[in-house]
């Protein structure tokens, strides 16, 4: 499961050896996230995401289970429950500011892994199911982060979830029953925000459990790297503990520093105004939008507006679900043999011009007003992106010459100073 | 279970051999299927309660069906009831927006529907329809005096500007089918129960 110079641990006292024998908990750790895990040296600053989500992971899960303490999952009282939270409780409004804004940055941080993920390759071969997983990760937070946006009731609660749950109707003969079914109900009510409460308490735990499973499959072959060359020897890694620990915790204070910024100064900037107007089903919200993290999938579905074989509204569900259902054949589709896009030339063109435009162009217009110029772009972008992932990425290898590799990374941290590479030097200096 | 043909396999001999055991039957190979297929009924039975109770409870369809008296309802006027949650619009159209309605050629629609087949027989002048627009579900505009009624004088979403003409059937915009006519029936001359 590691690499064999890894450290192994050792119980430091009776009690530790005790349960080390009886239930080795202490051992996993170490092996997991210790010192007992081997890292790559030239890790940068993207590696810290993942760590960061797991912060926001159980930010989310504390605030989240304070919260449902106060809240209440009846159509007549959550709207007036999320006012008493904010006002009456002590500190609720810090628990609820800081659960508003930790999905927020929660989702700043996986696209953030994701956009590290997509550069430096780290889904292929042998990560193939690290990144299986975090697309499981990835559509269970959206879920979950839909079903915690209807809970408080308001305007834009009660529409998103007659949005969403309208984008099954529009799937063919079964649409219609199975909107019912999930609402349980004709309209979003008292049935709908109470599974959509428990779920939201339930999918979190979920999200948890995969996440251990994401841990678990990374671990076998290690972490990736900036160069994308696998390691070769003791000299290409150092120690997750201390090293890592320590890079991370600096990247987890800065990401506080931000995050402490938003809660206390600018708390509703990401939120909706028409969210404090307690949900009515007989008038609508001159502009209907989803959270800003939904933005760039919300303008795929709008980009849809003509009839072709199948109802417009039908391609626009099929093509929004299929925007990142394509990302679980991703370690497929890019065939490549070099990993980092560090390394590829013509790769990283497509990639810096073309692919990250594009999601901006996507994000801006799903926040947009459906009226042009935001339709048309919105076309264009999306025809953008599914040629990125289905055509570009996999010929782009065919004609592309990438630049020569390090021999390893320690040569590329080193240079080719011949006592740095492997076999040469195999003990790290001390 | 590698080997589910025991007879033929000298090792296992302590296996009572019953019967056919020419063609590799086993009676354990009955009590086998037996078993998975009683735990897979009892599978079955206990999920289909699981996946039921997600369904409109009793009380949500109580509310199902819908009384609307129409009498007050002036010509060019229009009210706004609600049916299972949702807005119902009823409308009592002018001669002339009847006349508009039929003057469409039904060919051209994109959902073809003509007037009389959105209208009860000797009521052609009142229209019901769900005032849920069949995009995405919002509540189109023109059932209250002095909304914008949209270019064809009906109703209109803002939402994505989608517009309905006279008989509520979808003239522009993204949505692909006309308002949805609701079952109702007049239970008197002035009281339609919708539902």
């Amino acid at each position: 499961m590691s690499f064999p110079w890894a450290k192994e641990y050792t119980p430091a006292n009776p009690v530790m050896k005790f349960l080390d024998e009886k239930l080795p908990l202490p051992r996993l750790v170490y092996n997991a996230v210790g010192a007992g895990y081997p890292v790559p040296r030239n890790l940068n600053y993207m590696w810290n995401f993942g760590v960061l989500a797991g912060f926001f992971l159980v930010l989310q899960i504390v605030t989240g289970v304070v919260l449902a303490m106060h809240y209440a999952a009846d159509a007549t009282v959550a709207f007036g429950k999320v006012e008493h939270i904010m006002r009456d409780v002590n500190w609720g409004w810090l628990m609820r500011y800081s659960h508003a804004n930790g999905a927020s940055f929660f989702f700043i941080v996986i696209y953030l892994h994701i956009f590290r993920g997509f550069y430096y390759s780290s889904y292929k071969a042998p990560r193939e199911m690290v990144w299986l997983l975090g697309v499981v990760i990835f559509l269970l937070m959206m879920a979950t982060a839909f079903m915690g946006y209807v809970l408080p009731w308001g305007q834009m609660s009660f529409w998103g979830a007659k949005v969403i749950t309208g984008l099954f109707g529009a799937i063919p003969v079964v649409g219609e029953p199975l909107q019912v079914w999930l609402l349980g109900g004709f309209a979003p009510d008292d049935a709908a925000l109470n599974r959509f409460f428990s779920l939201h308490f339930l999918l979190p735990f979920v999200i948890a459990g995969v996440v251990i499973l994401h841990i678990w499959a990374l671990h076998i072959p290690g972490s990736s790297n900036p160069t994308g060359v696998e390691v070769k020897g003791e000299s290409d890694t150092v120690p997750f503990h201390p090293y890592y620990t320590a890079k991370d915790g600096f990247g987890l204070g800065v990401v506080l520093v931000l995050f402490a910024v938003m809660l206390f100064f600018l708390p509703n900037y990401l939120g909706h105004p028409d969210n404090y107007i307690e949900a009515n089903p007989l008038s609508t919200p001159a502009h209907i939008v989803p959270e800003w993290y939904f933005w760039p999938f919300y303008a795929i579905l709008r980009a849809f507006t003509f009839d072709f074989i199948l109802p417009a509204k039908l391609w626009g569900v099929l093509a929004m679900f299929a925007a990142i259902l394509m990302w679980f054949f991703l370690p497929w589709l890019d065939r490549s043999p070099v990993r980092s896009g560090h390394y590829r030339p013509l790769f990283r063109k497509f990639f810096w011009f073309g692919l990250i435009p594009v999601m901006a162009v996507l994000f801006y217009c799903g926040g947009a007003p459906a009226e042009e110029p935001y339709v048309m772009l919105s076309q264009i972008a999306t025809a953008y992106y599914f040629l990125h992932f289905l055509v570009i990425l996999p010929l782009v290898s065919s004609f592309e010459k990438p630049e020569p590799l390090p021999y390893s990374i320690t040569e590329a941290v080193l240079g080719s100073d011949k006592k740095a590479v492997l076999g040469e030097n195999t003990t790290p200096a001390t | 279970m590698a080997d589910t043909t025991g007879a033929a396999t000298p090792d296992i001999v302590a296996e009572p051999q019953v019967e056919g055991g020419d063609d590799g039957v086993r009676r354990r190979d009955f009590i086998n299927i037996a078993a998975v297929s009683a735990a897979g009924f009892g599978g079955v039975a206990v999920l289909y309660p699981l996946i039921s109770q997600m369904a409109p409870s009793a009380d949500v369809l109580a509310e199902s069906s819908t009384e609307v008296d129409v009498s007050a309802i002036e010509p060019g006027q229009a009210i706004k009831a609600i049916f299972r949650k949702q807005p119902l619009f009823v409308r009592r159209l002018t001669d002339k927006e009847i006349a508009e309605a039929n003057a469409v050629n039904i060919s051209s629609l994109r959902d073809p529907q003509t007037l009389a087949e959105r209208t009860k027989e000797g009521h052609q002048d009142l229209l019901v329809t769900m005032g849920v627009c069949t995009h995405l579900g919002c509540v189109p505009l023109g059932a209250a005096e002095g909304e914008n009624k949209g270019e064809f004088g009906g109703y209109f979403c803002p939402c994505h500007g989608s517009h309905y003409d006279t008989a509520a059937r979808i003239r522009k915009g993204p949505a692909p089918l006309n308002l949805q006519v609701p079952e109702y029936e007049f239970t008197s001359d002035t009281v339609i129960t919708v539902g």
